[in-house]
């Protein structure tokens, strides 16, 4: 679920709030949204791709709430990790290139007798 | 009346409306702005973000044209007798000359010896590229703003849309000469990756204005997912998963070098089942971890190495998103029953695509693209045809069940207990992944009375409430029709088990249609074409078996 909108790293452009499928954040004028409503969170993630700030943390656990720490969250290089997976962003290459899916196929199966 | 209508509503009219915010909505809103009508997309969320397709990457049934013969009878096999080899085709051709258009608006695909491989998708940036599209061609998009019920004219054809938007707290309505319902299947909010916009509301809708399903059986796809993440429901990388129980004691999984689709269920039914990726060479990791991103992102997240360390896996309901019950269609348009309705994508069934076997995946994504385009041009055609006349038509809403109140008694019904209600009856694998008449029959009889309780007043303070009430209905009313349906089909066929009718009976060659509100009914639409035998034994491929 979503656990950090980090106002250290929030530049105030209300993206996160447009583009959540599920509705988790409200606007707040002059200053970062709040996450309005994290019970509704599917965590899928989508609002990190968005973020141009790397300011969204979504935790993996799906369906419990976990203690983060910004600070700690931050030094770790982890912020804006699936921003980086897409490519999406000022400067980068988009990655939709290096799908591989298509090479599934012809990969070797286990179990295979 | 609710008493979130009326005040300060947003009054639009259109030719076409396109209810949903997935690729099926998307495709449906270019093609019928091609042909030169006026469209507007509603979505509960943002067109780009929202729905299976938008929160992961995805194959597609898109094969090329040396291939289709192969593809065809995969899909006509998997369908056990109920797929339809005409449709097959139809949609294999008609994605495959779709996608060099996305290309074209700017989506990037992986190159072979210099060729573009239009097989697969990330999903995130392929709905952008939609989306930018969209907006480009002139289709008016609103985001965030559901829509809860269809409005019909006197004679009983379509003629817009009225819902509520979520974030300028006012309702709207959207006179329209034609709709199309693009708003996915029913994950009954199980938190399966993105599904939890999909909540089957436009099934409920087409039953409301008339409309029928079908398939309705087919809505029980369990899929594999981490236990600590259980949303990211990819199955791909845990093909290369060794199984153990808790004491660490291997659990096989597997026949004949392919993995068994009823073990997890089984071994879940009877205790902890960890999985790890320890048979993926370094060949393999390196293709699924460019294939399925979106499978690795938690384990990172958590500081896990799913090649070495034993993570417990769970199975998670994805409902009619990879099962394929839905809105039935009645021709090549994708129209229904409901002059004017068409249905699209997830939302509609996809019986000729899979019979009562999960569309999940490439074929889903397939689908979307080429009922998009079908519904899309067939709305605007229907809405042409209306000529000047379309918006001088009087017309009325259809919504009932948690929107108005028929009771005289003015309790308030609990939306959070009744999806909590639904979800009891759903999810447990002993109840919907095992089938049997008295199981059905005890759960009808449960779903019963979350529906009497849906006879009170709905919570409608606030345009959340308006939504969440609608919502919590929707739910209890598809799982309804998949059990009715489940209980009437007397067989195991494909994903439907029957533990009492352990066998597929030749001679069930139907599809069962469903609806009905408040009292449910079922019909067997016989199959007539001949059952067809493939020209030669093919080998067996997983073809767009992406999941």
């Amino acid at each position: 679920m979503i656990e950090l909108l980090s106002h250290k790293l929030c530049i105030n452009c209300n993206v996160c709030v447009q583009v959540c499928p599920t509705n988790v954040f409200d606007s707040v004028p002059n200053q970062p949204p709040v996450i309005a409503r994290k019970e509704d969170c599917q965590t899928c993630f989508i609002c990190e791709a968005y973020c141009p700030a790397d300011a969204l943390y979504v935790a993996p656990q799906s369906h419990t709430s976990v203690v983060v720490n910004e600070d700690e969250l931050i030094e770790s290089g982890i912020m804006g990790e699936y921003r980086r997976i897409l490519g999406w962003g000022y400067g980068r290459k988009n990655n939709s290139e290096l799908d591989a899916a298509h090479k599934l196929r012809q990969l070797p199966r286990p179990y295979q007798s | 009346m609710l008493t979130i209508y009326g005040e300060n509503e947003l009054q639009l009219t259109t030719d076409v409306l396109v209810i949903g915010g997935g690729p099926a909505a998307a495709w449906a809103a270019w093609a019928a702005a091609s042909q030169g009508v006026k469209v507007i997309v509603v979505d509960k969320g943002f067109l780009g973000t929202s729905g299976a397709a938008a929160a992961s990457g995805n194959g597609i049934m898109a094969p090329s044209p040396e291939n289709w013969d192969k593809v065809l009878w995969e899909r006509y096999r998997i369908g056990k007798d109920l797929a339809n080899l005409r449709w097959i085709e139809r949609v294999i051709e008609k994605t495959w000359l779709s996608l060099p258009l996305v290309e074209d608006w700017g989506y990037r695909f992986p190159k072979e010896n210099g060729e573009s491989v239009r097989q697969s998708y990330y999903g995130p940036e392929y709905m952008r590229v939609l989306r930018k599209k969209l907006l480009r061609t002139g289709v008016q998009i609103l985001d965030q703003s559901p829509a809860l019920e269809l409005l019909l004219a006197d004679d009983g054809s379509v003629a817009g849309a009225r819902g509520v938007q979520r974030q300028n707290h006012r309702s709207y309505i959207v006179r329209a000469g034609a709709v199309v319902l693009a708003n996915g299947g029913c994950a009954f909010l199980s938190k399966a990756l993105g599904c939890n916009t999909n909540t089957g509301d436009g099934l409920l809708m087409a039953v409301e204005a008339g409309g029928e399903l079908s398939s309705m059986e087919a809505s029980n796809h369990y899929a594999i997912s981490t236990a600590f993440n259980a949303t990211v429901t990819r199955g791909v990388p845990f093909g290369w998963a060794s199984y153990t129980d808790e004491a660490g004691n291997d659990l096989g999984g597997y026949i004949n070098g392919r993995r068994d689709p009823s073990f997890l269920p089984n071994a879940l039914l009877k205790g902890d089942v960890y999985a790890r990726l320890d048979r993926a060479t370094d060949e393999v990791k390196a293709v699924i971890e460019k294939s399925h991103f979106i499978a690795f992102l938690p384990y990172k997240k958590a500081g896990i190495d799913p090649y070495t360390e034993r993570v417990p896996v769970t199975l998670i309901l994805e409902g009619t998103v990879r099962g394929t019950g839905g809105i039935r269609i009645v021709d090549d348009s994708c129209a229904t029953k409901v002059p004017g309705l068409y249905a699209a994508g997830d939302a509609a069934s996809r019986e000729f695509l899979a019979g009562l076997a999960s569309g999940g995946g490439g074929p889903n994504a397939a689908w979307a693209i080429s009922t998009g385009q079908w519904a899309g041009v067939g709305a605007a055609t229907f809405a042409k045809s209306l000529g000047a006349h379309a918006h001088e038509r009087v017309v009325y809403p259809t919504g009932q069940v948690g929107m108005r109140s028929h009771s005289s008694t003015n309790e308030t019904f609990d939306n959070e207990a009744i999806v909590r209600g639904v979800q009891a009856q759903m999810f447990p694998l002993e109840k919907n992944y095992l089938r049997s008449e008295q199981g059905l029959i005890d759960s009808l009889a449960k779903l019963e009375m979350l529906w009497k309780q849906l006879q009170g007043t709905p919570k409608q303070d606030t345009v959340r409430d308006v939504e969440f009430s609608r919502r919590a209905a929707t739910l209890v009313a598809v799982a309804r029709w998949a059990y009715f349906s489940a209980l009437h089909r007397r067989e195991t066929r494909s994903e439907h088990i029957r533990v009492d009718y352990p066998q597929t009976d030749p001679n069930q060659r139907y599809y069962q249609a469903t609806g009905g509100l408040e009292r449910l009914w079922v019909r067997r639409d016989w199959i007539t074409d001949e059952t067809a035998t493939p020209p030669v034994q093919t080998t067996h491929t997983t073809v767009g078996a992406l999941q």
